[in-house]
């Protein structure tokens, strides 16, 4: 049991997942209503990105200005799912071509894309939404990674993928829905997901997912893996001249990032109920690296924690000073790199720390001794 | 391609490639600077198409300003808006690299995040300044018209001022980066940087220098950039990430291999989409560049160095 | 062949754009040797360790390890046969412990699963602990190892080396920056480690040479000038007059 607890980095890890589980499935519902309680979800679908990013940046050094690429297919694998549930023949009866995406109907395409047939099945679909991200960013990172290709050459080339594939389904509008995206998406196997009762259950599976991905990060950065990531990021040459493929550990970590960040795009698509291509693109993407950085770019309950307040703030802030949020997320951007590299995570490890131990004295305990293999100096 | 003759076809391919001309030069200005930023310094410079938009808007106002004092003015206006356009990118980018980028060169990724904070901020003051319209310029009456080579191809003569712009700027900066005494110091910093620091070059100083004419280079594009098209908040923003692929292609270190790989990719996107829709050649273009990266990280031309 | 030789090298080459780093070089050690190789700045020396391990590809010529060609081989796998090699900047992980430090360095666990699913044993622990007592870090190994002294990081990366146990270890100037005592401590612990492997250490200072060598392998613009006992090499008038004499 407690060789199960030190793996995922100690009772710290258990106590943080329990206040977050506690804020997010307790207090949240209890206090706010359910446009609210739907809003959150949205927010809590870019964490996933962000605590991918935690693995892949913070901790690996690799920075991928394209995580929208995944948080997207996932999004719209989940998306043409729920499209093609309600698109049915009855439902399309006035196209001309009746069963068939009403969008594929108004660009004169006459029958379903060979593409878009793996979607009429659930279970596919649920694979799709891992294997098809975990595939793509295998083939964008093997062949980088092999290549010794990394630092800003990746992030230009994954922005550049981001790009083009955002280019890409805004001008295949008869198969893609172009820029207006996927919309108009009704029942998740007969189940209606618009009613309030749906979003509550979709709420909560999110942050439940959420909790196990959080889950999963933690034990793999406090193993040999997590490590070697640090190690990697901090000296490459130094770990390849200790005996390790180097690119396959990155492409590895890029793979879960990017598996990651589909997870979210599907519980976005049934959260908000469509996707677009504005959540693909360069400027998305780039969003969610600062969501990332602002909770703590080594935290990956930091990172979460950021990417649900700075979006939240988004929503607010941006309805209310339209010219304002521009300007305070560039700001906030410099202030972070410059000013708090380590994010609010970093803020609080340096003071918490301090005011624990005062509490501990108070309360007459001694800080728990050391174990010189699980001692971590930057956590 | 059947429903067109030879002749057709030779037009179409001379128009369309000096339509790709003029997006060749877009390209090249705004990918010289980033390439001497990021070449010379690795640093990566996202508000680069802020720095190009900031030389366009000059440009409007310099043109305004000549429109109130009449006619002559505004056959005459344009090296003056050049120069105010280099000026204020430059000065920007001096302030820019003594405040942020300079704090934040041990960590290249932390700079291209941070100045994409920044490139945030510029275009929302643009937006906030000039409004969100695209604002044109009045352009001199030399500018307009074309020259009719044959019946069928007709060249704009802004067209061919872009061009002339852009030879020179190019040849400028080969020869300064080249045959100058700063250039000289320029390379030796890019190529170690503690011992030309040890040779009495004052690296902190060279390393502002190259920041700002990375930047002017910049406006220039920018005023270049407003005879063929209209300015708005984004204008240079939207060329960032084509840019950086023209830079990077080129191979980092290599000017000449910028100028050759801004070349290929304008070339390539504007004769394909005269046969595809603009966007396929766009995606085309694009991804066969980030292929041929994947198989040929270096870019096109670099040079062999132990490292 | 000989197969009393652990490294074989034949006609190696070079060239960077032309210029050629190693010109033509043969270069053999025994197993349980300790070389020397110096020779002025830019002789080659850290070009040949380069080529050894990988990092830089041989335009010609061969490397033989154990009977084993490395030429074409990946660098983790030339580290897998058992070269280890520790580079001329003390290059260690800074933001992990001492003792992280060397337990990374430890070989088995090197793939992605099984660095996941990685365990510490009992017996890595003790092997971690007698290596810690060779390289006198006993008492640092809770401390992250950005706090180490400079010299402290040399003998850290010759630890995170030692405990992969490579037959043959290339030290790119250990001795460099360390202060004299360090320096004699450095030198008791090559000849420690000596003991079962072939060392090969590039150094400049002819005073730790002294102290360590018996065979000196002398290069200069990518060939070998001379070759043998320290006091034979020492006298050598090519060796004075390239090298020795400045």
């Amino acid at each position: 049991m407690k060789a199960m607890i030190t793996a995922f980095g100690g009772r710290i890890t258990f106590i943080q997942l329990a206040v977050i589980a506690a804020l997010l499935m307790v207090l949240l519902p209890a206090i706010t209503d359910i446009y609210r309680l739907n809003l959150f979800g949205k927010y809590l679908t870019y964490a996933f990105v962000a605590v991918g990013l935690v693995l892949c940046w913070g901790h690996g050094g690799i920075l991928s200005l394209g995580q929208g690429i995944f948080f997207g297919l996932g999004g719209y694998c989940m998306a043409m799912f729920l499209k093609l549930e309600a698109s049915t023949p009855e439902a399309t009866a006035s196209q001309t071509t009746p069963g068939i995406p009403d969008f594929m109907d108004w660009n004169r395409v006459t029958e379903l894309p060979w593409f878009w047939e793996p979607f009429n099945s659930f279970t596919l679909t649920l694979m799709a939404i891992v294997v098809i991200p975990a595939v793509f960013a295998w083939l964008i990172g093997y062949a980088m990674f092999k290549r010794r290709v990394g630092g800003v050459y990746f992030a230009i080339i994954t922005q550049a993928i981001a790009v083009i594939m955002t280019i890409l389904i805004v001008g295949q509008q008869g198969y893609t829905g172009g820029i207006n995206g996927i919309t108009d998406l009704r029942t998740l196997l007969g189940w209606d997901i618009r009613t309030d009762s749906a979003r509550t259950i979709l709420y909560y599976a999110c942050c439940v997912a959420l909790l196990l991905c959080l889950l999963a990060s933690r034990y793999l950065l406090e193993s040999r893996f997590g490590r070697l990531l640090i190690a990697m990021r901090d000296q490459e040459d130094r770990v390849r001249f200790s005996g390790y493929d180097v690119a396959n550990m990155k492409v590895f970590v890029f793979v879960v990032a990017s598996v990651f960040a589909a997870i979210g795009g599907a519980f976005f698509t049934l959260q908000v109920g469509f996707m677009s291509p504005t959540f693909i693109g360069a400027v998305a993407s780039i969003e969610m690296v600062v969501f990332c950085a602002v909770g703590g770019r080594l935290s990956v309950v930091g990172a979460a924690v950021g990417a649900f307040m700075v979006s939240w703030s988004k929503t607010t802030l941006s309805e209310t000073f339209p010219q304002l949020w521009p300007v305070l997320l560039g700001a906030l951007f410099i202030a972070v790199v410059m000013f708090f590299p380590r994010g609010l995570a970093g803020l609080v490890s340096d003071y918490a720390p301090q005011a624990l131990s005062k509490w501990r004295r108070q309360a007459g305990r001694t800080p728990p001794s050391g174990d010189p293999a699980a001692e971590e100096p930057s956590r | 391609m059947s429903g067109f003759t030879t002749q057709e076809l030779f037009a179409i391919f001379a128009m369309q490639g000096f339509s790709g001309l003029s997006l060749f030069c877009v390209f090249l200005l705004m990918a010289l600077g980033l390439a001497i930023i990021f070449g010379q310094m690795g640093v990566i410079n996202m508000a680069h198409g802020e720095f190009m938009t900031l030389g366009a808007y000059l440009t409007y106002l310099v043109s305004v300003q000549a429109a109130t004092l009449g006619e002559w003015a505004l056959d005459a206006y344009f090296p003056v808006a050049i120069a105010v356009a280099f000026l204020g990118a430059f000065m920007l980018g001096y302030l820019v690299e003594r405040f942020m980028i300079r704090h934040l060169y041990q960590r290249p990724l932390d700079t291209l995040l941070a100045t994409w904070g920044l490139g945030l901020i510029l275009q929302q003051l643009f937006r906030s300044i000039f409004g969100p319209r695209e604002k044109t310029v009045t352009m001199p009456d030399w500018l307009l018209g074309s020259y009719s080579a044959t019946d069928m191809i007709d060249i704009p003569l802004n067209g061919l001022f872009i061009l002339a712009i852009t030879i020179l700027l190019s040849v400028a900066l080969l020869v300064l980066l080249y045959r100058s005494r700063w250039g000289t110091k320029v390379r030796a910093t890019t190529q170690n940087r503690t011992m030309a620091n040890a040779a009495g070059i004052n690296t902190d100083r060279v390393d502002r220098l190259t920041f700002a004419l990375g930047c002017g280079t910049a406006g220039v594009a920018g005023a270049a950039f407003t005879t063929i098209a209209s300015t708005g908040p984004t204008s240079g923003g939207q060329y960032i990430v084509d840019t950086f692929l023209v830079v990077v292609f080129g191979g980092a270190a290599s000017l000449f291999g910028t100028i050759v790989s801004a070349f290929g990719i304008a070339q390539s996107q504007s004769i394909l989409s005269f046969f595809w829709s603009g966007s396929m050649a766009k995606v085309f273009t694009l991804l066969t560049v980030v292929v041929i990266l994947m198989f040929r990280p270096q870019g096109l031309f670099a040079s062999k160095v132990r490292r | 062949m000989n197969n009393a030789m652990l490294l074989e090298i034949e006609d190696l080459e070079v060239s960077f754009d032309g210029f050629k780093a190693i010109d033509g070089l043969n270069f053999y050690v025994e197993r349980h040797e300790l070389r020397v190789v110096i020779g002025p700045n830019g002789a080659g020396k850290t070009t040949l360790l380069d080529l050894i391990c990988g990092k830089t590809r041989a335009t010609g010529g061969r490397i033989t390890f154990n009977n084993r060609e490395l030429t074409r081989l990946a660098e983790h796998r030339i580290v897998q046969a058992g070269v280890g090699r520790k580079f001329q900047t003390p290059s260690v992980y800074e933001n992990l412990t001492v003792y992280q430090n060397l337990e990374l360095s430890s070989p088995g666990a090197r793939s992605v699963l099984s660095s996941l699913f990685f365990r510490r044993t009992p017996e890595l622990r003790s092997r971690i602990d007698e290596i810690a007592r060779t390289i006198y870090l006993s008492d640092q190994l809770t401390i992250s190892a950005g706090l180490l002294s400079h010299g402290q990081k040399q003998w850290l990366e010759i630890g995170m080396l030692l405990i992969q146990d490579p037959q043959l270890l290339m030290l790119d100037e250990p001795v460099a920056g360390m202060s004299v005592p360090e320096r004699e401590a450095t030198a008791a612990l090559l000849n420690r480690i000596r003991e079962n492997r072939a060392v090969i250490v590039i150094e400049h200072d002819m005073d730790f040479v002294k102290e360590i060598g018996r065979k000196v392998t002398v290069l200069h613009q990518g060939r070998i000038i001379a070759e043998g006992p320290v006091e034979k090499v020492a006298a050598d008038e090519r060796v004075i007059e390239v090298y020795l004499g400045h």
